[in-house]
Order: C-alpha cells, then structure tokens, then sequence
C-alpha cells in the first residue's frame, strides 16, 4: 500500500468528508505512514480536528502577464489569443484582469514585441505541519481569488511516495473535484441518504468513472433517511464499505473539533475495519487493471 | 429589482432546504439554483422544464489524426498537461486531448504548424427555466467533469434578471454553492444581500469566516442564521457574538429538526410539510430577511 492515495469526494457538501479524513488518516498513522493533504482549499477543515503544528508554509503562485509598456505597440495580438477575456486593448493601452488569467501562456507565447513577460501572482498557500504521527498538508486559497485547481494542484505536489496519502477533497463536481480526484488511486465517496445526497452521489460517480478511477461509497448518518442510496449502490455495483448511524455523539465530537475515533472505541474500529475494507478493494483492483474492469468489478 | 444570495462557506448547512422554504413564502420572485455542480433545489419544487438549452462556457482542442505530423509542438505548449501520445501512438507519435484536462486556452491550436488541431466550442451543461408551484426557476446541470461553473452562473442570473424584468417581479432569490471560489464569486457579485447560513461547529464557524471576508470584499451588504443551532448552543452565542462585533445583522436561528430531512424525503419544502415549530422559525427568518433585504 505504500504512496497508495485515496481521495475523499462527495458531490453534496457536509456528508462528513472531513470526518472521515481525518479519522482515516488517524487509525492509519497509528500503524503505517500516512499524509493527510486538505484539497479543500476554499474552506478546509482538517486541521480543525488535528491540531497540527505548522513547521513551514509556502506561497502558491499563478503566472499573469505582465506589460513592458517600452515594447507593447497594442497592436492587439495578445486580447485575441486570450480565450478568458483576462486582457483587453483599449486605444494605445492593454489592460490586464489577473482574476480572469487561467496562466495558459498564450498572450506572451504570441506577442510580436516580447511585450509581455511572465510574472507570479500569489494566490493561496500551503502549511505543512505534523499532528500526532501524521504527517500533515493543507491549503488556502485568497479570498477574492478563483483559481482553486491551482492551489489544490499545489496541495497535492507534497504526497510523498512513502506515505499512504489521504487527500480531502472540495464538494461538487468541477473542476475544483476534478483536480483532486484526477490522479487518485481510488476514490471514497462520502455521502447521506436522502435525496439531495443521492442526486449528487449519482452527479459524483458518474465523475469519478468518466475518469476510469476506481470508487466506493460511505454512508453516513445512515439513519436518517430512505434506503435508495443502497439500492442505486446496488444497482450500479459500487460496493458500500460503511454505514455510520446518525449520532449526536458524532455531531457533539465534530462540532467542538474532536475525532470520534479517539473519543470512542467503538469508532476507532469502524475507521479501522473501513481502511481494511479498503486496502482489500485495493488489491482487487490491482489485479484487474482497466478502467473497464474495475468499472465492473463488484 | 433585488437579488439576494443564499450561501453558506461549509456545505450541508441546509442552504437549499431553507431557500426552498423562502420559496414557498416570498410573494413574487424568481427562484434561481446557482448551486450548478450539485443542483438540489429542483429535488423539492418538481419544476416542469418550459425552456431549455445548452450551455457552451467556451472551447475545447481535438487532435485531427489525419492532418497532424507528429512534431510534438502542441505537447511542449500545453500548460495543463491535457496532450499526451497513447502508448497505441507511440510509432505514429500522434497525440490526443484529453478533453476532462483541456482548459481550453486555444495555444496548442495557435502553434500547430500543420493545422492539425480543431478548436471548437463544446457544450458544458444544460439551462432550464421552468415553472413551480412557486413560480419560476432558472436552474442548469453543469455536464459531468465539465469547467466554467461560474459562467454558466452568471448565464443562470442574466435569465433571472430578464424574466424578474419581463414580468415585473421585485424579487430574486438565488441558492448560492459552498466555498468561496468562481461560482460563489459569480453568484454573488452585483447582488443586494447576502444571507450566510452557517451551523454552531468549529468548521461551520471557520468556514463562516472566509464566506464573510469574502462579501466585504465585494462590498455585499450580510446577514446571518446560525441553522441546526441547538446542536450546540454554546457555539451558535460564540458564533453570534462574532457576527455583533462585525456589526453583520442576526436574522434569526432555526432548530435542528428531522422534520427538515424528513421534508426533503418527502419532496417537499418545511414549511409545507410541518406546522411545528421549525417551521415558525423559518418564517420568522425569511420575515427578517425581508427586512434586511429592504423590500
């Protein structure tokens, strides 16, 4: 299992995709080495209920175009290569919108004058810290800034090869999801039984398979609902690998920043046998190989 | 005409289930659902689609095998690693997109010597206006994998805002998307209100910090309901007092209540579904906001 990365999605928000980060990574640091990487970067939450102790933090940059007004003979060029509407000429003048750039390249790429030059714009950090055993990655995006994938990305460049790396991903489906689940070994898909839970589940897996990555399902607060998250689980042959009831213990321990798993034996084995259940899915998948197989695989 | 935004920073705060609630009872508006990645709204007010359409938020490169020769240009300009020669490529060396990467930047089309790359617009998602028994929704499904959420946001509020014209309706009341990022940013700029719904956790109240900071920001104008507040009442006078000392305007508290799940089971929206006291204090709440919105 070691460099094994699991990513933990959800489609809906506050299906418990922290709780169950943070709780993983805690009963498997107590045996192997584990990294815990919050992907979450517009709200993260991890360290919330790890405490760690930050030992460096690093800016997370984005490249901008910037103007040499000595070269630039506005002639236009880089306006109509820019397909995010990040620069405009107006007269003798180019303006430039940082918060539109998407950092292509494509305005100093095809600049006649080499009036444009690449220049780095913060937009986030990351803190590496250590919290009891694991070893510990989460990043912020600035407010006002809207290149979450960047930060993420970021975030995702401290997974070390050893470690087995559980990452916290956003909610939703785009492209702030997409930058956290695309390069993961197997994702676990966190979710509640109730129909907005249901529908973004569906919105998730059909994300998670469009991208061949192999996935299973969480339910949590598995009381409080219907039973059609486990008959769509059923029907579509995504294996349930936990059900975690609805208890005021749980919300009491999550509301006040604790982990249920070192506050309640009983949950420290629910996470136990959840990271054995995964790493034998693992295995599995190991063997089978294509995306169409794991697609199938039970 | 006013806007205002329903958003949270945390998910699952039960953003959409209170904006279902106001729905049933605002007097005239137009209901929009900016949550374009994970759409709930429609879950409880079964709307009967009346129009729709397909969003294209931009383009997307596709690799024409037969003109391309191989020279490898396109695979040093992409930035976002979204070209790549399969391993069934390798003695042809011809390259594919990979349309999930592709952020659509039209620079490996632009240095292609040989015009072997198309670059087309691609459809992204889907719009619909429909009607409810609470009068119309503007909602969208975002395709699977696909980008450009906040402008397939800011498409969702030009409709909102051409029809609340067209029909003479004072009122939009848009349900927002967790986080702080493009969709959140595109739903709430040049809006007149927001109200933040957060919950009495650690999270909800860090989380609530970031969606604050970001409003002041944008110089938006913000109330707040601390939902689910008994769950730990200690918490929601912390959280309270945060929002005194900033001066944001509390507009109101509402119970943690199975009734509220217990609704969304049933498709249907709190208030509609129970007379108990839950529902008492979303009413008290959109009162406020009302209030607080200035209409």
């Amino acid at each position: 299992m070691k460099g094994y990365r699991i990513t933990i999605a959800s489609g809906k928000g506050g299906t418990g995709k922290t709780t169950f980060a943070t709780n993983l990574a805690a009963v498997i640091g107590k045996e192997e080495p584990v990294t815990l990487l919050d992907g979450d970067v517009e709200e993260p939450n991890c360290h919330l209920f790890l405490n760690p102790s930050i030992v460096s933090t690093e800016e997370v940059t984005v490249s901008i175009p910037e103007v040499v007004p000595e070269k630039c003979t506005a002639c236009g060029i880089c306006a109509d290569v820019c397909e995010f509407s990040a620069i405009i000429v107006i007269k003798d003048q180019v303006l430039i919108f940082p918060e539109l750039c998407h950092s292509c390249g494509a305005c100093w790429r095809f600049c006649p004058e080499d009036a444009l030059v690449e220049k780095k714009k913060p937009i986030g950090r990351i803190e590496r810290g250590t919290a009891s055993g694991i070893r510990f990655v989460h990043g912020f995006l600035n407010i006002g800034e809207i290149m979450t994938p960047a930060v993420i990305s970021r975030v995702k460049e401290e997974r070390n090869n050893g470690d087995i790396c559980i990452l916290d991903a956003p909610p939703g489906t785009s492209c702030p999801v997409i930058e956290a689940v695309k390069d993961a070994d197997f994702v676990l898909l966190v979710t509640e039984p109730t129909p907005f839970g249901l529908y973004d589940l569906r919105l998730a897996v059909d994300m998670v398979r469009q991208m061949g990555i192999p996935c299973a399902v969480a339910v949590n607060r598995s009381t409080i609902g219907d039973d059609r998250v486990n008959a769509y689980c059923r029907e579509e042959n995504i294996p349930i690998l936990v059900e975690v009831p609805d208890d005021r213990r749980i919300a009491e321990a999550y509301s006040r920043g604790r982990l249920i798993s070192e506050m309640d034996e009983a949950y420290e084995k629910l996470f136990r046998d959840l990271w054995t259940s995964i790493k034998e899915l693992a295995g599995k998948n190991k063997t089978d190989g294509s995306i169409s197989e794991r697609q199938q695989a039970p | 005409m006013k806007e205002l935004v329903i958003i949270s920073g945390k998910g699952g705060t039960g953003k959409t289930s209170l904006v279902a609630s106001f729905a049933a009872l605002a007097k005239e508006k137009v209901l929009v659902d900016c949550d374009v990645d994970a759409a709930d709204l429609h879950l409880v007010l079964n709307p009967s689609v009346e129009e729709e359409s397909d969003f294209s938020g931009g383009k997307k490169a596709r690799v024409l095998e037969e003109d391309c020769v191989a020279c490898g240009a396109c695979l040093e300009a992409c930035r976002f690693d979204a070209l790549s020669v399969p391993e069934k490529a390798s003695e042809s060396g011809i390259p594919v997109v990979n349309p999930i990467f592709c952020e659509g930047c039209g620079v490996c089309f632009r240095v292609c010597p040989a015009d072997a790359i198309a670059f087309e617009p691609v459809v992204n998602g889907r719009w619909f206006v429909s009607q409810t028994r609470y009068g119309p929704l503007i909602h969208a499904k975002l395709g699977i994998a696909e980008g450009n959420s906040g402008k397939l946001v800011s498409l969702l509020r030009e409709k909102a805002r051409g029809m609340a014209e067209e029909k003479g309706l004072p009122l939009i009341l848009i349900d927002g998307s967790p986080g702080i990022g493009c969709p959140v940013i595109a739903s709430i700029t040049g809006s007149n209100h927001i109200l933040v719904v957060t919950e009495p956790t650690l999270s909800g109240r860090h989380d609530l910090f970031r969606v604050l900071e970001l409003a002041s920001h944008f110089r938006i104008p913000v109330s707040l309901c601390v939902n689910k507040w008994d769950l730990n009442p200690e918490m929601t006078a912390r959280i309270e007092e945060d929002a005194r000392k900033r001066s944001i305007p509390l507009a109101g508290r509402v119970s943690y209540d199975p009734a509220v799940t217990k609704a969304q089971i049933a498709g249907t929206t709190v208030v509609e579904f129970t007379d108990g006291p839950v529902s008492g204090e979303i009413r008290a709440l959109w009162e406020k906001t009302a209030q607080n919105l200035g209409s």
